[in-house]
């Protein structure tokens, strides 16, 4: 509840901030293009994410939109074939700088993945791996962690009395739900994910939803979404994608009372997609 | 709309049809069937020949020129000392392998020239290994037909086996366990360790009993570096002499000419043999059910 109020108290409109010095940006994206082998999947793209902000990134299947956030934490360019042109800056810094290693970018920046991806070991080990990967070993640290991270991926009271068990046995939201305590644990600066809700039930979906929001307060977070009234949710600000370029960025109120732009319009309102 | 189907003549073929579809499958059921038969036909042969040979006397005693003494120790633990090079030495060279090609190299044109070359040591004759053991390890590095040099041939043989076995269970790994680690800025080493290897293990694991199944069963490389099979104390180093047990029935089965109880004493030997074998195998079979993970 109380990010939500904290929504209300922010000043609707910010306009032409984009142009303001880099003050309170997380990630900058300039002139970004992406190629998967000779396909060009993204092109051009300029998009900001905001400190404590939740931005929703919108569009169809095959837009670029999950290619675009995962470029963010340089998990595309685990395809060999991917060439990228363009800068993405992390707080001032270019991500593909030589003195920027790719595991201390993706130690600031967590991923949620569309599918729950727990590792088969148990619920304990897989939110300490993180910490434990950081060179933490102290057990009595890795046990304050590994409680504070379910806590804040409120999964902790459906958990407690199963920590050693293996995370294969909860059910998909809750898989869901420990990846992100996984991803917490790693105490992270900004979360990308990328449509963590597509393969949940409606109950477990709106327990994701409800947890985004109250992340919000200490994180600034990224959201891929394949559902607009869930962009519309939990998001500050919404970006669009069309076949790889970005056709509007906005607060999502505007987004989704006046788009600037006639596909947005065709989109949310269900014409095509 | 036409009558493409002639129901009646269906009618009339059908019988037919069904019968030859009954005709192959008894087909199948023979080809299948012949494998088995010529197995029950070995083993019943085998175990006839050995019966009453096959004693605890027979499994503890030295080989001796009288049938009646003759044992099979030495031979077996002249295998042992072979398995305990042959399956550190290709489970950390094979793994290592497997996991720099599928981990660390890109797909491309290095990796399919490892990899063509992997499969091309697969398919060289086990007699070229040996001759390859005996000119470099037994003649060149002078160790003489010992325990190393016997070991390390044999691990030259089945490498290719347990790197073929290991990239195909490091590919088994699902990706989305290597990319939940790199998510959170794990190295490439670390995911590996903390994640990879432990998921393709028990693949890994299995692989490797087949290989050392493999390399019990082997006899030319080990014949042509020369180890002998009669009258040698047990192994009690490395740089011992050795015999194991393919070679000990391949001399009783020549010498079964000269002294005919040999043939027996050979039959035994080869139950020995196969017992082992089926018992690594069925360890195969049980480590792949008990610890195969649903991903």
């Amino acid at each position: 509840m109380t990010s939500l109020l904290k929504k209300e108290a922010q000043p609707k409109n910010r306009p032409e901030e984009e142009h303001e010095p880099a003050k309170e940006a997380v990630f900058r994206t300039e002139g970004l293009n992406l190629w998967y082998g000779k396909k060009q999947a993204l092109f051009s793209v300029d998009l900001e994410q905001k400190e404590k902000e939740v931005t929703a990134v919108i569009g169809p299947s095959g837009c670029g939109k999950s290619t675009y956030i995962k470029a963010l934490n340089r998990m595309v360019e685990m395809n060999p074939e991917v060439k990228i042109t363009g800068r993405i800056s992390y707080r001032g810094e270019d991500i593909h700088s030589r003195r920027f290693p790719v595991e201390e970018l993706r130690t600031r920046v967590g991923m949620v993945f569309q599918k729950p991806n727990p590792f088969p070991k148990s619920v304990f080990e897989n939110v300490a791996y993180g910490p434990k990967i950081h060179g933490i070993r102290d057990k009595k640290l890795l046990e304050e962690i590994v409680e504070e991270s379910l806590r804040g991926a409120a999964i902790w009271d459906e958990v407690k009395d199963r920590l050693q068990e293996n995370a294969f046995g909860l059910s998909g939201g809750q898989q869901q739900r420990l990846c992100i305590a996984r991803c917490l644990a790693v105490e992270p600066d900004v979360i990308l994910m990328d449509e963590p809700t597509s393969a949940l039930d409606p109950k477990s979906t709106l327990k994701v939803e409800d947890l985004v929001r109250e992340l919000k307060d200490k994180y600034s977070i990224m959201i891929v979404t394949h559902n607009m009234q869930q962009a519309a949710r939990i998001s500050d600000r919404t970006a669009f994608f069309l076949n790889g370029e970005v056709v509007e960025c906005d607060n999502t109120d505007k987004i989704f009372s006046t788009p600037a732009d006639k596909r947005t319009e065709d989109y949310i309102t269900g014409r095509f997609g | 709309m036409a009558e493409y189907i002639d129901h009646e003549l269906v009618h009339k073929r059908l019988p037919r049809r069904i019968a030859l579809n009954k005709t192959v499958r008894g087909l199948f059921l023979a080809s299948t069937l012949s494998g088995l038969i010529v197995l029950a036909v070995l083993l019943f042969d085998v175990i006839r020949d050995s019966w009453g040979w096959l004693d605890w006397q027979f499994l503890t005693s030295v080989t001796s020129f009288s049938p009646e003494q003759a044992g099979i120790i030495g031979a077996i633990s002249g295998t042992l000392w072979l398995m305990m090079i042959v399956g550190p030495l290709t489970m950390i060279l094979g793994v290592a392998t497997a996991v720099y090609l599928e981990e660390y190299v890109k797909e491309g044109r290095v990796r399919t020239f490892f990899e063509t070359n992997i499969s091309n040591l697969a398919g060289v004759p086990s007699i070229v290994f040996g001759l390859l053991g005996l000119t470099v390890f037994v003649r060149m590095l002078g160790m003489g037909s010992v325990v190393l040099a016997g070991g390390l041939t044999m691990s030259l043989l089945v490498l290719p086996i347990v790197i073929v076995a290991s990239q195909e269970a490091l590919r088994a790994v699902p990706s989305y366990l290597r990319e939940a680690s790199f998510g959170m800025g794990a190295t490439r080493w670390q995911a590996i360790r903390t994640v990879v290897l432990p998921a393709a293990l028990p693949n890994i694991l299995t692989g490797m009993i087949l290989a050392m199944s493999r390399a019990i069963g082997e006899t030319a490389p080990l014949i042509a570096i020369g180890i002998p099979a009669l009258l040698i104390p047990l192994p009690g180093s490395l740089f011992d002499s050795f015999t194991v047990l393919p070679v000990q029935i391949y001399y009783w089965t020549i010498d079964a000419a000269l002294t005919a109880e040999y043939a027996y004493m050979a039959a035994a030997t080869i139950v020995v043999l196969l017992v082992i074998m089926f018992l690594l195998n069925a360890t195969a079979i049980f480590i792949r059910n008990k610890f195969q993970q649903r991903f």
